[in-house]
Parts: C-alpha cells; sequence; structure tokens
C-alpha cells in the first residue's frame, strides 16, 4: 500500500513518461534512409540480395561500443558475404555529445576503416521507432517473404570487456539459427551501455 | 549443488572480493553474485543505489545531486552506494582519481561482471541496461529508474521513506 501510495506520488510529481516500446522479436521492421559517413543516403532497400541486416546503434564516444568495434568490423567481413550485412546508426544528438557530430563520425570511420556504412540517425526518429535504448544495441533483421522481420535484440554477445572470455556469441549464433531454419535462442539479451543522448520533450 | 560446494565458493568469495567497509577510499571490486546482497537488505535502511560509469557524462552530471542527499541523511538509516560499471582495467586509472578528485563521500564499489544478461533483471526487470539507473528501496518498497535524478526528485522519494 505505501508502496503503491509512493509510486502514485512519485508519478503525481515527475510526470512519469515511459519511452516508446519499440520493436519486439516478430516484429515487422522499418527500411530508413540515413546519411552515411560517404555523404551518401543509405536505406536497406539498396540491399536487394541482403538476407536480412544486423542493424546495430553504437557511437563514437560510449566505451562500449569503442570496446565492440573491432567485433562490429569482424561481424560485418564475415556475414556481409552469407547475405547479412552491418548496419551501424548512431543514434546520439551531437549537441548534448559532441564527440558523436556527423563529422567526427567520418573522422572514426576513416581511422577504423570500417566495412560498414555507418550512418546519422539526424533527426533521431530511427533509434526510437526500433526502440533502441544504449549504445551498443544489436537488431537483427531477417527478410520473410519481402518484409524484415526481428528475429534476435540485444548484445553481440557476453562479454564486452574481453573478446577473449566471451562464451556466448548471441549475434553469430541468432544468424547460424537463421541459416538452418530456426528461430535465435535467446532471441532477446541485455547489456550494460551508454544511453542514447537525446532531448526529451 | 552440493552444499559443501557452495560454502567453498562463499568462502572463496569472501576471500577474494573485500567486502564493502566504512572508511575505505579504495571501492571494492565484485562480481554480481557477491553484490547482490546489497539490492535485499530488509532492515529498516533506506539504500539508494546508484548505477554510473566515470565516463558516462548525464551520470557524473548528477553524482553532486546524489552526494547532497548523502550527507544530508548521512546519520540516518541511509545508505547510499555508488556502483561503478567502469571497466575493470581503469580501476586505478580513471576510478580512484575520479573519486578523490572529486571528494566523493558516498560509498563507492566496481561491478566487474561482464556477462551483464545474467544479472541486469535481478537489478530490475525493467532495466534494458543503460546508465545511470537508481535503485531505492526499503524493505519492501522498491523504485528503480532508468535515467537521470535530481536532488528534490530525490529528497522527494527519500524523504518520506526516512521515518
Amino acid at each position: 500500500m505505501k508502496r503503491i501510495f509512493s509510486l502514485i506520488i512519485f508519478s503525481l510529481v515527475f510526470g512519469f513518461t515511459l519511452p516508446a516500446q519499440g520493436y519486439k522479436v516478430g516484429d515487422k521492421a522499418m527500411d530508413f534512409s540515413l546519411i552515411n559517413v560517404d555523404g551518401k543516403m543509405v536505406s536497406m532497400a539498396d540491399y536487394p540480395d541482403a538476407k536480412g541486416f544486423i542493424v546495430i546503434f553504437t557511437c563514437n564516444h560510449c566505451p562500449y561500443s569503442i570496446a565492440y568495434e573491432d567485433r562490429k568490423i569482424a561481424l560485418s567481413k564475415r556475414f556481409e558475404p552469407m547475405g547479412y550485412p552491418v548496419i551501424a546508426i548512431n543514434p546520439n544528438d551531437s549537441t548534448l555529445q559532441p564527440q558523436d557530430s556527423y563529422s567526427q563520425m567520418i573522422v572514426r570511420a576513416n581511422k577504423k576503416q570500417f566495412p560498414y556504412p555507418y550512418l546519422l540517425d539526424a533527426d533521431q526518429s530511427v533509434f526510437k521507432t526500433y526502440g533502441a535504448t544504449r549504445t551498443p544495441h544489436v537488431f537483427l533483421l531477417n527478410k520473410e517473404n519481402n518484409d524484415l522481420i526481428v528475429r534476435y535484440i540485444g548484445a553481440i554477445d557476453n562479454n564486452y570487456e574481453d573478446e577473449d572470455a566471451v562464451t556466448e556469441k548471441y549475434v553469430e549464433n541468432a544468424i547460424k539459427a537463421l541459416g538452418n531454419g530456426k528461430l535465435p535462442d535467446p532471441d532477446f539479451t541485455k547489456a550494460v551501455g551508454c544511453t542514447i543522448k537525446y532531448k526529451k520533450s | 549443488m552440493p552444499i559443501l560446494f557452495v560454502n567453498i565458493l562463499i568462502l572463496l568469495n569472501t576471500i577474494f572480493y573485500q567486502p564493502v567497509t566504512e572508511n575505505d577510499s579504495k571501492p571494492a571490486i565484485m562480481d554480481f553474485e557477491t553484490f547482490q546482497q546489497y539490492l535485499k537488505h530488509e532492515n529498516d535502511t533506506v539504500y539508494v543505489i546508484n548505477f554510473w560509469a566515470t565516463w558516462c557524462a548525464p551520470c557524473v552530471k548528477e553524482l553532486p545531486d546524489f552526494e547532497k542527499l548523502n550527507q544530508k541523511y548521512a546519520d540516518k538509516n541511509f545508505k547510499m552506494l555508488l556502483v561503478s560499471l567502469d571497466f575493470r582495467k581503469m580501476y586505478h586509472t580513471r576510478l580512484i582519481p575520479f573519486i578523490e578528485e572529486n571528494k566523493l563521500s558516498a560509498e563507492v564499489l566496481l561491478l566487474h561482471d561482464p556477462d551483464a544478461n545474467a544479472w541486469i533483471d535481478k537489478v530490475d526487470p525493467s532495466w534494458s541496461g543503460a546508465i545511470p539507473a537508481t535503485l531505492i528501496y526499503k524493505n519492501s518498497f522498491r523504485l528503480f529508474h532508468e535515467g537521470g535524478y535530481t536532488f528534490d526528485e530525490l529528497n522527494t522519494i527519500v524523504e518520506p521513506l526516512m521515518n
């Protein structure tokens, strides 16, 4: 009773609003058209032969994103030839996080020679539609009857800090499962990450 | 699992993970197994457990408000824990210097358990894993919030719990 009362007070005081729910596994994902670090617009429709996509919300500044940078490159090199390209999207508002500006994205992409597009979610609508809450945050999409279906949401693997200590490669296993005509298990994982920086309206 | 094995595990934990002690400026380093005792005390104390990291700008921004709260209730049935999710390798290079520079009075510990999917739900099922995030609890009262807090927001929640 006391708890409920306090929650009511809390809600009244802070006008507690829950963020949009975003996608769940099994939902149909929407395409987007976002600017890449090479100045061109990129959509998933540009990849007619893809079997799916590894969409990763990520950024420059976040230590978790940086810790996963080489693993994102490895995923791209390994799975793009198998039909699952990596598409990285920076969802952050650069007025709140200057290291994540478009120009800094270009600097980072050139330095690390990203083999995948690194797109800017300039109006921050894509991360909200997908329901990304942190960086890095992976949405594995699978093309089914010309729709892109979300088949896995979560972390790349189960150890952000030490690649050698990883015991579960979630994204890799999920793609393998899809290749075998199965659904990924697990299809949803959580990870510590940096909040996505946006202005609360 | 055999009880003996569990006992050995507990013993090893006791040896290798220094328990959190007062007046110790060096933060304890622990895995989730050891840390989770701090999530379920039922001793009439108000616990404010903030998950943060030195590189997390919104976390660092709200720390002075947490410090202010900690000082306000320092002599009450109140316990604040600042749970750092900095990388283990940043312990000496980032975390300890940060605590000293910012003269943090609240107790800090380093939660080092990179298999986060295994424990995030145990803190609170509504947590996506993004930081800052804060759990406030007292006995059976629990309030988890992903995102930042101001002093006034914190105090509005904590003050009624102090009686």
